[in-house]
């Protein structure tokens, strides 16, 4: 399978929105440790191992 | 070439000598909203007296892109092709981080509109040509008139104004707020305000040159000319070009503000010391709204009502869709057409409106201007991965651009096209002769196609059924019945309607 780089989200600000939401009012390293929970949710979701090493290729270009 | 403004005449109200009949509607503020709302309401058959603080134009180029629908809504009162043929026309937007194009958006808009995506014309000259269309409908144009009290009785209102004669005394029916963000009308009655200031500050400037910068919005995350904060350029008629620079919150306004230190941050952004610079402000990012906009006899129209951020375009053209859902309302009720209640449905429809434009705002703002932390990581994150993946283009937000909402209609519908569903504005087409949006001009009318409509006494537009028409209103049905307001919103429509349906739809449309 192909990692999807095209815009899947249909409300892509609402989505951001609720995003900063849930961080909202977390000190730095609490917002740290639910970004990682969330990144572990979305690539379980995801399964597909050829998949999450592109996102983790496209992830860290460039950084 | 920099605007010459022109003082326009101050002449001794009679209500200095003796007292005034009472007026029905008087109109507090003769910006772009003001004046729009007292031609409107001169197209519908009623006078309204303006008074005005003061006797120009706006100082500064202020609110400078103007939308689709805010040109059509100035067509329809008379300075729309003017403001079309002087304005700059652009679709394109480009956004770039650091010194790389991410990605850019084309508004294009599709063939067959009359009225291009956006313009981008200072709002003196929308004063301007405002003022010379009240002067033409012989609208009392009152300057240097300073309202300075105002009371609420049971069915009038009683209002103070300060001439440079002295202060004089009027009544009126109804009282419309267009006093602007700062409006003494709300702060004398004492209503609230509420909302979010962001801590955050803009320098905004107007400089005039020899420029071949091309007809488009450019907006600059992190610039190398600007570290680590956001600029905007636009270009305007004369070859002024309005400049928006984010200046961060630990800055003093008034020392950004003095030439010597404007003219060095500009340079940096378009590269030479060749311009003047003609205006200069620093503003602050708000998003406020008053709770509601109908207080008895005394309404809040535009900046008065709601103000928003920047970078949308959502504040001038906010206003005008004020002007546009108040007015054939207002009006009914003056000519004893409808009662007073229905004037809840201008409050109901223009606070969901400007919520909206509230939301998109404060949302770009936050993308603008986000708090260190984990929202600074993901705005930046965002703006890394634009230029790499799609995905994350739409989530860059410079603004999300102005777009007449689709209010929320609970009116009869059928299985036709969705840009043409009730609440929205009735897409516009070419007609035979001229243009959908002016053969609907400013009453109710029935939208009949390929079918016959009951006679109702409503007026009927039957157009020829083109492709387009055929695309923007019947899909792949056969044929249609819209009913269309005043305000050119779809009120409802049907395959094919009886004369007891229009009329049960007709009749809803003027509820509160």
């Amino acid at each position: 399978m192909i990692l999807n780089t095209k815009t899947n989200i249909a409300d892509s600000d609402g989505f951001y929105a609720d995003l900063l939401a849930a961080h909202r009012g977390l000190p730095e390293a609490e917002s740290h440790a639910m970004n990682a929970r969330l990144v572990l949710i979305l690539a379980n979701h995801i399964g597909d191992a050829e998949v999450l090493t592109q996102a983790l290729a496209l992830a860290k270009a460039g950084s | 070439m920099a605007y010459a403004h022109q003082p326009f005449d101050y002449v001794a109200p009679s209500g200095l000598m003796a007292p005034e009949p009472r007026h029905k509607v008087i109109i507090v503020g003769a910006g772009p909203i003001g004046l729009a709302m007292a031609i409107e309401l001169a197209n519908h058959g009623v006078l309204a007296t303006v008074l005005d603080d003061n006797n120009v134009v706006s100082v500064g180029s202020r609110a400078i892109c103007w939308s689709k629908r805010s040109l059509e809504i100035l067509d329809r009162l008379g300075v729309g092709e003017r403001s079309v043929t002087k304005g700059v026309t652009w679709k394109v937007g480009r956004t770039f981080h650091r010194d790389k194009e991410v990605f850019n958006f084309d508004l294009l808009p599709e063939d067959g509109h009359k009225m291009p995506a956006f313009v981008n014309l200072q709002q003196y000259f929308v004063e301007e040509y405002l003022v010379q269309r009240a002067q033409e409908l012989n609208i009392d144009l009152r300057w240097k008139n300073r309202v300075i009290s105002v009371d609420q009785n049971a069915d009038f209102v009683s209002i103070t104004v300060e001439t440079p004669d002295g202060s004089y005394m009027l009544e009126a029916d109804w009282v419309i707020a267009c006093d602007g963000a700062r409006s003494p009308i709300r702060e004398m009655m004492g209503l609230e305000f509420d909302g979010e200031l962001f801590e955050e500050r803009f320098l905004i400037a107007d400089i005039e040159m020899q420029g071949d910068f091309a007809s488009e919005r450019w907006f600059w995350f992190e610039p190398n000319f600007h570290p680590g904060q956001s600029a905007l350029l636009h270009k305007q008629p004369d070859n002024i070009y309005r400049i928006d620079l984010q200046l961060g919150w630990d800055t003093d306004p008034e020392v950004e503000k003095r030439p010597e230190n404007v003219i060095p941050r500009i340079e940096k952004v378009v590269g030479h010391a060749d311009f003047k610079l003609d205006w200069v402000s620093v503003y602050t990012f708000q998003c406020r709204r008053l709770r509601n906009f109908v207080h008895n006899q005394i309404l809040f129209v535009g900046d008065s009502a709601h103000v928003v951020s920047p970078f949308g375009a959502r504040g001038g053209n906010g206003g005008l869709g004020d002007v546009d859902a108040l007015g054939w309302r207002l009006a009914a009720v003056i000519n004893g057409a409808a009662a007073p209640e229905t004037l809840q449905g201008y409050d109901r429809e223009r606070c969901y409106g400007a919520d909206e434009n509230l939301l998109n705002s404060s949302r770009s703002t936050r993308f603008m201007s986000p708090e260190a932390g984990i929202e600074r990581l993901f705005r930046d994150a965002v703006l890394h991965l634009a230029a790499r993946a799609d995905f994350a283009r739409p989530m860059v937000n410079s603004g999300r651009l102005s777009k007449p909402c689709i209010y929320p209609l609970d009116a009869p519908d059928a299985d036709l096209p969705v840009g043409a569903r009730p609440g929205a504005v009735a897409p516009d087409a070419p007609l035979k002769n001229g243009w959908m949006t002016e053969a609907l001009g400013r009453d109710f009318v029935l939208l009949v196609l390929g079918c016959d409509a009951p006679e109702l006494g409503i007026r009927v537009v039957k157009p020829v059924l083109t492709d387009m028409i055929r695309r923007r209103y019947l899909g792949d049905q056969p044929q249609a019945v819209y009913l269309i307001r005043p305000d050119q919103v779809v009120a409802a429509r049907w395959l094919s309607a009886s004369a007891a349906e229009i009329e049960a739809a007709l009749e809803q449309s003027w509820e509160g």
